[in-house]
């Protein structure tokens, strides 16, 4: 696909809007359709379509594979930390109520955690499987 | 509210979070130590919330400060306190035991790997036993299930991918049949809380969706736990597993799913089907009781058959579920409290054999019947660990095998089920002839002539298999705590759910 300049240029003015619009799902999720699953996919198309047009060594240049599983393992940290974190103070475990001064704040920095977790290892792992994919038989 | 109140999501939410940080953890003997370390906690946790629930009774934990039926409820009695200790136990001795096994049969860059899959295994098999919310338990079965298919992956040679391909392929359509089943239970109630569910069905207006569902969800974990005829995936799956792995299978994951399959039995299923009145001539129980019975006996007979000493064990697995099974289908408080005790015997002698069968294949690289000619002399401790859980397989009296077959067989007789009692003994007696095959070769034949000396395995594997190996010594003369706490969870769970 290197040599097809509509694609290329059509994937280069697609892809910073593709990250924002994942951005958006993402922090919207907790107010509308949406949250840190679809986020964590669409903002993982954006480096697939990336690696599909330039190639998987420029996409490796752009996301270190050793950098992925990582990330993966954090948001799983950061989704049950949450929940631990409502337990310490004082609720019981993934209790938002008791995380901010008021609880209507603690259910809303509560989903925003967790979904900001999901949302990391949804698109560090979606990322993670293409690369083993398209990584075979090299 | 102090840290202990908050034990029961913490026994499940420790090893979740430690897989992950053993994956940042990276080195293997860190992972090692470490995933020994969050192993010992959680049984150290599972055997203060079992002291805690023999004190004071059921506990019940609202997730999220949510009551239930509306939030997820983890509900705690007898069985599920007894179900967590056996596996955090379990899982110490298995970790004790794993570094030096896991340095020989896995890839050095895999190890890491292992240790975050064996935690988030555990996590997935805690969390099914503690939570009373049937869809929670979808979840766990899936964080189990799909950490045991990598689990079974990493053993050597493509054959390892083919078991781990047929699990993953006949594991899925356990759990999708769990969930369809679990989804028309939803349609009728609108609830997923196991006592809610419970309450619900007992007034459900239509049957045919009841008995769809609970067909579903019945055969589905019957797959799970392999019972005959859905078994077909587990003996590949033992066999080519690394060693570690088919000795944490064997003794809890097949377990953990007769469990969960007892749980929703009695706890969800039974009081509805009770005022069903269903007009076929054939019970659910009467079914559960021939599947068994058939599974054990053809089980022993394919397990007498196979040279490949794993895939042995793997169908005496088969038939020492069948025999659960058909224990537990009897119904009576003795029949449940012999399949419980079982439950946590079989799981002791298991950890035994396989344990034993990995420095078999460490030393002498084969766990094939023609290349142990002699074995018994040239690995005495390990061999004779060996012996010491088959004979407890065979439920020779004072080993901790006997005390269940024993428990089931007085079952049998009290309601006069002449007919189970002599296949239970058949069962045993097969049990016997493909025992006696690896005893005659393995101590009476000589070894080759040509065969090198061989060391005994390294000292942190023989002292957990010797834990595990006087471990079935003891449960067979010390019965007090087994039976004991069988007899406490068959109370649990025979309690208001009357057949």
């Amino acid at each position: 696909m290197q040599n097809r300049p509509i694609a290329r240029i059509g994937a280069k003015i697609l892809t910073p809007p593709l990250m924002l619009f994942a951005l958006y799902v993402q922090f919207h999720g907790d107010l509308g359709p949406g949250g840190g699953f679809q986020a964590g996919v669409i903002f993982a198309v954006g480096f697939i379509l990336y690696a599909l047009l330039f190639g998987l060594e420029r996409a490796r240049r752009a996301v270190p594979p050793g950098l992925l599983l990582p990330l993966a393992a954090l948001g799983v940290l950061i989704y049950a930390g949450t929940g631990v974190a409502g337990l310490l103070l004082g609720g019981s475990y993934l209790d938002y109520n008791v995380l901010a001064h008021e609880p209507h704040h603690g259910q809303h920095l509560g989903i925003f955690l967790v979904e900001l977790g999901v949302g990391l290892t949804v698109s560090s792992i979606m990322t993670t499987l293409f690369f083993c994919f398209a990584g075979r038989g090299r | 509210m102090t840290l202990l109140a908050h034990l029961p999501p913490l026994q499940m939410v420790l090893p979740l979070m430690a897989g992950p940080v053993c994956l940042l953890l990276g080195r293997p003997r860190l992972c090692a130590v470490w995933a020994l370390a969050v192993a010992g906690a959680c049984l150290a946790i599972a055997l203060t919330l079992l002291g805690q629930i023999l004190d004071t009774g059921v506990i019940s934990y609202h997730v999220g400060g949510w009551e239930p039926p509306w939030g997820i409820e983890l509900r705690l009695d007898a069985l599920s306190g007894l179900m967590l200790s056996l596996v955090s136990a379990i899982a110490v001795v298995v970790l004790l035991y794993a570094p030096a096994s896991v340095r020989h049969e896995i890839p050095a860059d895999r190890q890491g790997l292992f240790y975050t899959l064996f935690l988030l295994n555990l996590a997935g098999l805690l969390g099914m036993c503690t939570t009373g919310d049937a869809f929670n338990l979808f979840v766990f079965l899936e964080i189990s299930s799909l950490s045991t298919y990598t689990l079974v992956s990493l053993g050597r040679g493509r054959s390892a991918l083919r078991a781990a391909y047929v699990y993953l392929v006949l594991g899925t359509v356990g759990a999708t049949f769990y969930v369809i089943g679990l989804g028309l239970l939803y349609m009728i109630t609108g609830t997923l809380n196991m006592v809610d569910l419970a309450q619900h069905l007992v007034n459900a207006d239509n049957p045919r969706t009841l008995l769809v569902g609970a067909g579903f969800v019945v055969v589905g974990l019957s797959i799970k736990l392999a019972l005959f005829p859905l078994h077909k995936w587990l003996p590949g799956a033992y066999t080519h597993a690394p060693s570690v792995v088919s000795a944490f299978m064997a003794a809890t994951g097949t377990k953990v799913a007769l469990y969960v399959l007892l749980r929703l039995a009695f706890t969800v299923l039974a009081p509805s089907f009770s005022a069903l009145h269903l007009p076929h001539p054939v019970t659910v129980e009467g079914m559960a009781l021939i599947l068994g019975l058939t599974g054990m006996i053809s089980a022993s007979v394919s397990a007498f058959l196979q040279t490949d000493l794993k895939r042995m064990l793997a169908y005496s697995s088969v038939a020492q579920i069948g025999l659960m099974v058909a224990g537990a289908a009897l119904l009576t408080p003795t029949s449940v409290t012999g399949s419980l005790v079982h439950l946590i015997n079989h799981a002791v002698l298991k950890a035994t054999v396989f344990l034993a069968l990995g420095g078999v294949l460490m030393r002498l690289g084969s766990v094939r019947l023609e290349d142990l000619a002699g074995a018994g002399r040239r690995l005495p401790l390990t061999m004779g660990a060996f012996l010491l859980g088959a004979l407890s397989l065979v439920g020779i009296p004072g080993t901790a095998g006997f005390i269940g077959k024993w428990t089931l067989l007085l079952a049998a007789l009290e309601q006069d089920r002449w007919g189970v009692a002599v296949l239970i003994g058949a069962g045993s007696l097969l049990t016997l002839a493909y025992v006696w095959r690896v005893v005659e070769v393995a101590w009476l034949r000589p070894a080759p002539a040509q065969a090198a000396r061989v060391p005994e395995i390294p000292l942190s594997m023989l002292v957990p298999l010797g834990v595990v190996g006087v471990a079935n010594l003891v449960f067979g003369v010390y019965t007090a705590p087994t039976l004991g706490l069988a007899r406490a969870a068959s109370t649990a769970l025979l309690g208001g759910a009357t057949p």
